[in-house]
């Protein structure tokens, strides 16, 4: 967690930066990214460019996600359709970007909220410590004996399916199991001078917090997000597979799986090819991006492959 | 003169902070249970700092030294009401801090102000320079409008000898030196009359240890400041320090002036505290006579009976063994804390 350099290394000023304003740390960091963990920043481009599909999908995708054409039924890929269509005639390529929409929206919401529930246990548990801790700790305790899934899936089936509670069920589970994460950070950062010293200058408690332990924690948040991305989009799949997850005919990938996929697997394998990939490459890219931001954020693998 | 004539002029000259002082700390206590099992069964109790007191005039640079381990680090924490104390007073300027909330501390903390051992570990590694200095400022709300607040952070580094410039760097960018300059820097931007020094400079180089005892005695004279020194190098203490008191096991065994201590230490652990430094002229060194304390340090969780001393002593009575020695002026001026003087 100290960011220090040893006494007489002088950090960074050794190497001019080439462009101008590469000695912002962000392009920095990019750099360091590129050099040390290549195959962390083919991933980082991977989903980049998903993130891209999923944000720009209304204008990508050639046709509407559920206009169907009767015409043009199970047809492989052609030029008019690149992914080919399923038994309705829906272009694939079409539904493929409109679910990675879907599939990137359920896993930055659910990650998002599973990291702000991260942090604010986390926080509380690990610099609180005493009976807060002892008290958020038995509750994440009894929470984590229950299986991810099994629990979706009961809530699933009392509330129904639909986006807002799956993401919002992912959100608590994820977030309530990195708390622990976030806590055990906290817990270092509590202990250094500079948290000590702003304690002896009268410095509040939420003052400390945001200005001394959050930032300090920040690498182990940034690095439990991008997982949890990955996390949240493959269970979104598993629940849409099963028919639990965001319901039809809105193109969940998942969906796209289990329906057409399924059924004319022999007849037009493409049909679960495409989306099959798709989830394959996210949630590979966003767990090698998250591997490397890891590696690259402790400031102990500095210099190592 | 007069018999009390004489003692009244001992304990001036052993208190010279009688009158009015910045702080003062009567028989402090700071113990910690020690827990064993599940259920936390205190099995034991360590009393890191066991009766402790002393008083700080204002302007003055009082040292605290002792090995590792005797309570002196305790003993300021507790100061600064950073520590639970068990039992005894702490006045600071002149009102009792002892049992004060939390919130009722924060205006006093503006007064006493820490600067910290570790020059790497005591800075915010994302917090920028001028983040760092001005934040005691922003913690009090009394950061001003932005020029003012600036113009106080260039004055606080100018008079820490850092340059303006440094200003929107990140620590890890400093030396050691410069570092401790930034802690100290910090420290005074509240304007406080008391600070509490940990091992300012005892995880620094030699040749910097000198420029920022330097610095630290160079902001004395300017601004008034009280140092409650805490240290285990007695060549630094003897340059900066007014008065020194010397820990043992939680206790102090003697306090004098400076001169008078290291002149001529009574108390038989300051006398082999003392002998131990060694002395750079290589024919002096192998011929002075070396007293070397017997044994370890005891463990503080089961000190020895009586005088906490008496193990290692060459002097030690029957009477050391049973009696715990009070700490008593004496008529040269110091307070000592040994039946050999009694």
């Amino acid at each position: 967690m100290t960011d220090t350099a040893l006494p007489g290394t002088i950090p960074t000023a050794t190497t001019r930066p080439l462009i101008a304003g590469a000695d912002h740390p962000i392009v920095a960091f990019c750099g360091r990214l590129l050099r040390e963990k290549p195959l962390g920043a083919i991933g980082g481009v991977i989903f980049v460019v998903f993130l891209f599909c999923g944000l720009f999908a209304d204008v990508l995708a050639p046709y509407a996600a559920n206009e169907t054409n009767m015409a043009a039924r199970l047809q492989a890929p052609s030029l008019s359709h690149w992914l080919g269509t399923d038994h309705l005639g829906r272009d694939l390529l079409s539904r493929v970007l409109i679910g990675a929409q879907l599939s990137m929206m359920v896993g930055f919401l659910a990650a998002g909220l599973a990291t702000v529930v991260s942090i604010v246990l986390g926080l509380l548990s690990g610099y609180l410590g005493g009976k807060v801790d002892m008290a958020i700790q038995r509750v994440v305790d009894a929470w984590m004996i229950f299986p991810d899934l099994l629990l979706l899936i009961v809530v699933v089936s009392i509330v129904g399916s639909g986006m807002p509670q799956i993401v919002i069920v992912l959100g608590l589970l994820y977030g309530i199991g990195g708390s622990r994460i976030v806590r055990g950070g906290v817990l270092t950062v509590r202990e250094t001078m500079y948290t000590h010293a702003a304690q002896s200058m009268g410095a509040r408690t939420l003052y400390i917090l945001w200005y001394h332990i959050l930032p300090n924690v920040m690498p182990v948040v940034i690095v439990l997000f991008t997982t949890r991305v990955g996390a949240a989009i493959l269970a979104e799949a598993g629940l849409s597979f099963l028919g639990l997850g965001v319901p039809p005919p809105a193109p969940t990938w998942g969906g796209m799986l289990s329906g057409d996929g399924r059924t004319y697997m022999y007849m037009a394998p493409w049909l679960a090819i495409a989306p099959g990939v798709c989830l394959t490459l996210v949630v590979f890219s966003v767990n090698i991006f998250g591997d490397a931001l890891r590696d690259l954020l402790d400031p102990r693998m500095r210099g190592s492959r | 003169m007069s018999e009390s004539a004489v003692a009244q002029a001992a304990t001036a000259a052993a208190d010279p902070a009688a009158g009015d002082p910045l702080l003062q700390v009567d028989d402090l206590k700071v113990h910690f249970p020690v827990t064993e099992g599940l259920l936390k069964r205190q099995v034991g109790t360590i009393k890191a700092v066991d009766g402790v007191s002393f008083k700080l005039a204002r302007g003055e640079t009082f040292s605290l030294v002792g090995e590792s381990g005797c309570g002196k680090s305790t003993t300021a924490l507790a100061v600064l009401r950073m520590q639970t104390v068990t039992a005894g007073r702490i006045l600071f300027e002149g009102v009792d801090v002892t049992h004060h909330s939390a919130a009722r501390m924060r205006p006093i903390r503006r007064r006493m102000q820490m600067v910290y051992q570790d020059p790497f570990g005591s800075l915010n590694p994302r917090m920028k320079v001028s983040a760092i200095i001005g934040e005691p400022l922003v913690i009090h709300g009394l950061a001003g409008d932005r020029e003012a607040h600036r113009a106080r952070i260039r004055e606080l580094m100018a008079l820490v000898g850092l340059l303006p410039d440094m200003a929107d760097r990140y620590p890890h960018e400093f030396s050691g030196g410069q570092r401790q300059r930034i802690g100290i820097a910090r420290s005074l931007a509240l304007d406080p009359s008391l600070l509490v020094c940990d091992e300012p400079v005892s995880a620094l180089d030699v040749s910097i240890q000198a420029q920022v005892v330097n610095l630290m005695m160079d902001l004395q004279r300017r601004l008034g400041l009280t140092y409650l020194f805490i240290a285990h190098d007695l060549s630094v203490v003897r340059h900066i320090s007014n008065r020194v008191a010397v820990m043992y096991l939680g206790r102090i065994v003697e306090i004098a002036d400076r001169d008078v201590l290291f002149n001529a230490p009574k108390h038989p652990y300051t006398e082999a505290l003392l002998a131990a430094v060694p002395v750079a002229n290589p024919e002096i060194e192998a011929n002075r006579a070396q007293q070397i304390i017997k044994g370890e340090v005891p463990s503080v969780r089961n000190p020895p009976s009586g005088c906490h001393f008496h193990p290692r002593c060459v002097h030690a009575m029957p009477r050391c063994r049973v009696e715990s020695p009070a700490l008593r002026p004496r008529d040269d001026g110091r307070l000592i804390a040994c039946h050999l003087y009694d």
